[in-house]
């Protein structure tokens, strides 16, 4: 079993900042379209700081599981509006699981998905069908933890659900968060933190793949 | 783009350092936190403070009503985005004077999740943090659904009596009930004629046609309740007037303080018409204005139009009104 130690959940975390850079601008027009248009720099600076703050940490001996707090504290500093608190939430959800562990075994990291999800339900209290990231992040969840297969295969499902969750959004009228002031307007537009959501779904997925492929099941 | 822009991206940064060196008499940028504007007679040992935040693009809102009687400190956020938690912790902490503070906010699910958060990490430190949100927006949901409604320029009536009320000494559960009472008081609707845009995203995200008015829309072109041609000055004033007063059931005899804000690219002359109409109407109804405010108070970047915001006084709020308070806005 592959245990990834704190440089490693680093680099995974630096796959999810580089991918959420590289969308910086579409995720932004896609906001523009029935928001402020900032999600895609809110997203990108967010793990950017959640990448340095972790280095830092991990340079300074911090455990691999307890790097995930790191990453809550980091993304709260930067990040306002509503993803901030939320992403937040899901990093401090995702630490408890792992609090501690100086290293972390691949096949657990895809439960991270299911922590993400609930961090973010509780924060956000949004239901799927309310047009929201949670549209994304729930479905994953419940792909990811089909405990039948192996890891990788339940990341592939995650992605899969992920972006079932995400194209979904289009049909759907906002109900709450700020797209909800532009309800019907919202309709057959993507929501931005749906879009996002799924990219660090799918990042998440190519950065344990190397760990799992020679891998169990 | 018709804009004094350099970087979008440093918008926000560039205002708040234009801000504070122009009022640098009233306000200082916090020592730790850039994204925090506070009053230079904060914090005050033993007294209440007084602590708002929102999204930038609302200028003279929220960081012109730093001051002294009225907010302490001011968490900035991006564009029509909520400040971090943190900024609204930091801004706690810099409005503090051991007596507790009070956070008064608008209703958006930004600010309500960074204000949660931030008065936990500054329970930490033992600060007591009570919260009022402002709900005074008529059009934003239906009447029985009170609580949904999000708060817009009532909340500048909320700060001028919340903050007046911390000046008196008060403790914390009375600050809040006061600023509770003004914005329960306190009823608005906008019209918008025409859109905004955040210059990051270089188009406007919803449109108003030419000839047109949006009756009841928000502070960031949430849309209202009616699109219909626009109308003259008078009967846009009398339709706005209507729906606030319909809201609000007053006696008559009540005295009121009134107020017009224009949302940016309105000529502030057009808002005095908007005003005359209005206080006839008001006079008509049998009431009294008590004070008036007419100018870009609570504006949204460059919408053209204007909300109208009406609050009934008793004695209290209305002694609480009129204390002296000096800050860049008001």
């Amino acid at each position: 079993m592959t245990q990834l130690d704190a440089q490693q959940v680093v680099f995974l975390f630096r796959v999810i900042a580089r991918r959420l850079a590289d969308a910086r601008v579409e995720l932004g027009a896609l906001d523009g379209a029935i928001g402020d248009a900032d999600h895609g720099t809110a997203m990108a600076d967010g793990f950017a700081m959640v990448v340095q703050s972790g280095a830092e940490a991990a340079a300074r001996g911090t455990a691999a599981g307890d790097l995930f707090a790191v990453a809550a504290r980091a993304f709260l500093n930067a990040v306002g509006a509503t993803s901030g608190p939320l992403y937040a939430s899901a990093f401090m959800r995702a630490g408890q699981r792992f609090a501690g562990q100086t290293t972390i075994a691949a096949e657990e990291l895809p439960a991270i998905i299911g922590d993400f999800a609930e961090g973010i339900a509780d924060r956000g209290k949004a239901r799927p069908g309310d047009k929201t990231m949670m549209d994304v992040w729930a479905p994953a969840a419940r792909a990811a933890s089909l405990a039948a297969e192996g890891p990788l295969a339940r990341l592939d499902r995650a992605v899969v659900a992920a972006e079932g969750g995400r194209d979904a959004t289009r049909a759907m009228a906002a109900s709450v968060g700020r797209a909800a002031r532009l309800a019907e307007r919202s309709l057959g537009h993507v929501d931005p933190g749906a879009a996002s959501a799924a990219i660090i779904i799918a990042a998440l997925r190519d950065g344990l793949a190397p760990h799992l492929s020679g891998g169990h099941n | 783009m018709q804009r004094f822009i350099n970087n979008p991206d440093d918008l926000v940064d560039e205002t708040v350092a234009g801000f504070v060196k122009a009022h640098r008499d009233l306000v200082h940028l916090d020592a730790a936190n850039p994204r925090v504007v506070v009053s230079n007679a904060a914090p005050k040992a033993g007294r209440v403070g007084i602590v708002t935040g929102g999204g930038s693009g609302h200028e003279p809102a929220f960081i012109g009503y730093a001051g002294r009687n009225m907010v302490d400190a001011v968490a900035v956020g991006e564009l029509f985005s909520s400040p971090t938690a943190k900024s609204f912790a930091d801004a706690i902490k810099a409005a503090n004077g051991g007596a507790g503070v009070a956070v008064l906010y608008g209703n958006y699910a930004g600010d309500n999740m960074n204000v949660k958060m931030a008065a936990r990490m500054v329970a930490k430190d033992g600060i007591e943090v009570a919260t009022v949100v402002a709900n005074d927006d008529v059009c934003s949901a239906p009447q029985d659904e009170r609580a949904k409604r999000r708060g817009v320029a009532g909340e500048i009536f909320m700060w001028k009596i919340g903050g007046a009320k911390a000046a008196t000494g008060a403790p914390l559960a009375e600050v809040q009930a006061a600023a509770q009472k003004a914005i329960d008081a306190c009823r608005s609707v906008g019209v918008g004629l025409g859109p905004c845009t955040l210059p990051g995203v270089g188009h406007p995200n919803f449109q108003i046609e030419p000839g047109t008015m949006e009756v009841g829309i928000g502070h960031h072109g949430e849309p209202g309740t009616r699109i219909e041609a626009l109308k003259t000055a008078s009967e846009v004033a009398d339709d706005m007037l209507k729906i606030v007063m319909d809201d609000h059931a007053l006696p008559a005899g009540t005295e009121l303080a009134v107020l017009v804000s224009g949302l940016g690219a309105t000529p502030v002359n057009e808002l005095y018409v908007i005003f005359d109409r209005i206080e006839t109407g008001l006079t008509a109804m049998g009431m009294t204005v008590h004070k008036a405010l007419v100018g870009n108070y609570f504006t949204s970047l460059e919408m053209v139009g204007a909300t109208l915001t009406v609050m009934a006084l008793d004695a209290e709020l209305k002694a609480l009104l009129d204390v002296e308070t000096a800050s860049a806005a008001l």
